[in-house]
């Protein structure tokens, strides 16, 4: 059986054609792309390493089939930065050691963006960690994952308050 | 993985026949479907993707003040709908105790009522499991039983529904609406999951190929909302399913209790309203003393199936205290850690 998916990765049109439907959104990303930024943890949906943007929303591509995404907008980690300028969620893990070893970071700074777009945790801490919840660090760089994203907050307001001038 | 046939049906029509060979199964997030197909717990030979089929995703406000919540409404999205949230504060409350934030953004109504038991045996396709297999025999009997039931359960089968989302709908007298081959019905949602007996293996009344269109709550549901909460335990703060959990409604007039709603999530095989200790409520004052009594009646029928009988007095003081947090008020804002008993003191950070 073969699909063929149309999909925008990164703001570029992609059209990709699958001998087989089992292929997930993160297979897709990794293997038939090259775009390994995003991460395979756990596969099953525990860990939250696999998390990228879809239309918009942060979702897990590890239990999503690429073929249900067909016309889909896809952000990724490698997406994220502009015109070689950091994001600043990405700048903000950095000010902050929002990871050690960084294997769940493209993850959890895609979650982050996610969360910041949510817009329901504000800058709460606890709501933050909450939010967050879905992305397990195992270097327990949690601390630093959380003063990145009210950081990243901030340094958003500002770029907006900046662009908005 | 299995190998699959996918097909993405336009119509209902379309997707009830594809849906009706043997064999097939409806995709809509995936969450717990590709999870269970990874493992080889289930190898459907077609997938029929409804994600994105038409008319299954809005949330309607009826005449009557009640609500239909389309089939692939995503559990986020209905969460955080601030006219959902304020009329069914519980409801929202479970939702958001539920699963993590990604999946949240793709689990759907439908699939969340229609998720698999999280028994660790069902998911060891090496050992012996009745849900998988019938009549293989039970290898949770006698193994790990930390999430098994207490009310409920059979000799075949002592396995939990895991939803959060359920047990504070039940609680609610949520309907759930179902097309077929045959037209469409509706059922309680009470009576859509079915006790295990001798066939665990058959968990709700959808004969194949039948499709979840929506779920209906009544506007009476609505009239405890100044006093709705959800509670779950869980063995980490976020991001894990209930060992016990309970969702509490109550409406109070005059001081005393007019009506109350108790449902129990994580002690039986399907969401579990607890009607007994509703009427044991109506008439006193919120108060303690009732609160105990009713969590007594709540749990009256349970026994172990293993070695859970931690799970009793625990569900019994998840009720009690669940009661008390309604009787207390709905918070004027969802908590930051929805249904948490460790809800943080102002000021004081949970780490
Ligand atoms: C790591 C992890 C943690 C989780 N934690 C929690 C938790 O704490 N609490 C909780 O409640 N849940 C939890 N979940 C479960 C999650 O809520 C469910 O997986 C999700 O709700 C299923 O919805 P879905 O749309 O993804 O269903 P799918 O996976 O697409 O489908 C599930 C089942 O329902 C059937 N189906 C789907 N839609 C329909 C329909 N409209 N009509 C008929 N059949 C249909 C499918 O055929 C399939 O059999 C967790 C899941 C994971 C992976
Ligand atoms: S409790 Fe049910 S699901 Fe678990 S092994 Fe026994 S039969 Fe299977
Ligand atoms: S790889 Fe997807 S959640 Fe772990
Ligand atoms: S930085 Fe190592 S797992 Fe998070």
């Amino acid at each position: 059986m073969s699909l063929s998916v149309l999909l925008s990765v990164n703001g570029v049109a992609r059209e990709v054609a699958l001998d087989d439907p089992r292929v997930t959104l993160l297979d897709l990303l990794r293997e038939r792309l090259g775009l390994t930024g995003t991460k395979k943890g756990c596969d099953r949906g525990q860990c939250g390493a696999c998390t990228v943007l879809v239309d918009g929303r942060r979702i897990n591509s590890c239990l999503t089939l690429a073929a249900s995404c067909d016309g889909a907008r896809v952000l990724t980690i490698e997406g994220l930065a502009e015109e070689g300028a950091l994001h600043p969620v990405q700048e903000a893990f950095i000010a902050h050691d929002g990871f050690q070893c960084g294997f769940c970071t493209p993850g959890q700074i895609m979650s982050a963006v996610g969360l910041i777009l949510e817009g329901h945790a504000g800058d709460d801490p606890e709501r933050i960690r909450e939010g967050m919840s879905g992305n397990i660090c195992r270097c327990g760089a949690y601390a630093g994952i959380t003063a990145a994203i009210l950081d990243a907050e901030r340094r958003l307001a500002e770029r907006n308050r900046a662009e908005a001038a | 993985m299995n190998r699959f046939d996918y097909v993405r049906p336009a119509t209902f029509a379309e997707a009830i026949a594809a849906a009706s060979e043997p064999g097939a199964a409806y995709l809509a997030g995936g969450t717990n479907l590709l999870d269970l197909m990874k493992g080889g717990i289930v190898r459907p030979g077609r997938l029929v993707d409804v994600s994105r089929l038409p008319g299954l995703g809005a949330i309607e406000w009826l005449a009557d003040g009640g609500v239909r919540i389309g089939a692939l409404v995503r559990n986020s999205d209905l969460a955080h709908d601030s006219e959902f949230a304020r009329r069914f504060p519980a409801v929202a409350e479970a939702l958001l105790s539920g699963a993590s934030a990604q999946l949240r953004n793709m689990a759907t109504v439908g699939g969340n009522l229609l998720q698999r038991t999280r028994c660790a045996h069902f998911y060891d396709v090496a050992g012996a499991c009745n849900k998988r297999a019938p009549g293989a025999g039970c290898e949770a009997r006698g193994g790990e039983a930390r999430n098994a039931a207490v009310l409920g359960w059979s000799e075949h089968c002592i396995a939990t529904h895991p939803s959060d989302f359920c047990v504070a709908l039940v609680a609610l007298d949520a309907v759930v609406e179902i097309a077929g081959q045959g037209g469409e019905y509706q059922v309680p949602l009470e009576d859509f999951h079915r006790l295990p007996g001798e066939t665990p293996g058959q968990e709700s009344v959808l004969e194949p190929g039948e499709l979840i269109i929506a779920v209906r709550l009544p506007a009476q549901a609505a009239s405890f909302s100044r006093h709705a909460r959800y509670l779950k335990i869980r063995d980490r703060t976020s991001f894990a399913f209930a060992v016990a959990s309970a969702a509490a409604a109550l409406r109070i007039e005059q001081g005393a209790i007019a009506a109350a709603r108790i449902a129990l999530g994580g002690v039986a095989p399907k969401p579990w309203r607890a009607r007994l200790a509703e009427r044991a409520l109506i008439g006193v004052g919120p108060d303690r003393t009732h609160f105990d009594r009713a969590a007594e009646a709540a749990l009256a029928d349970a026994r172990p199936s293993g070695d859970n009988a931690f799970k009793i007095e625990l569900a019994r003081r998840i009720v009690a205290r669940a009661l008390a947090l309604a009787a207390a008020g709905t918070p004027a804002r969802l908590p930051a850690l929805p249904g948490s008993p460790f809800s943080p003191v102002a000021g004081v950070l949970h780490v």
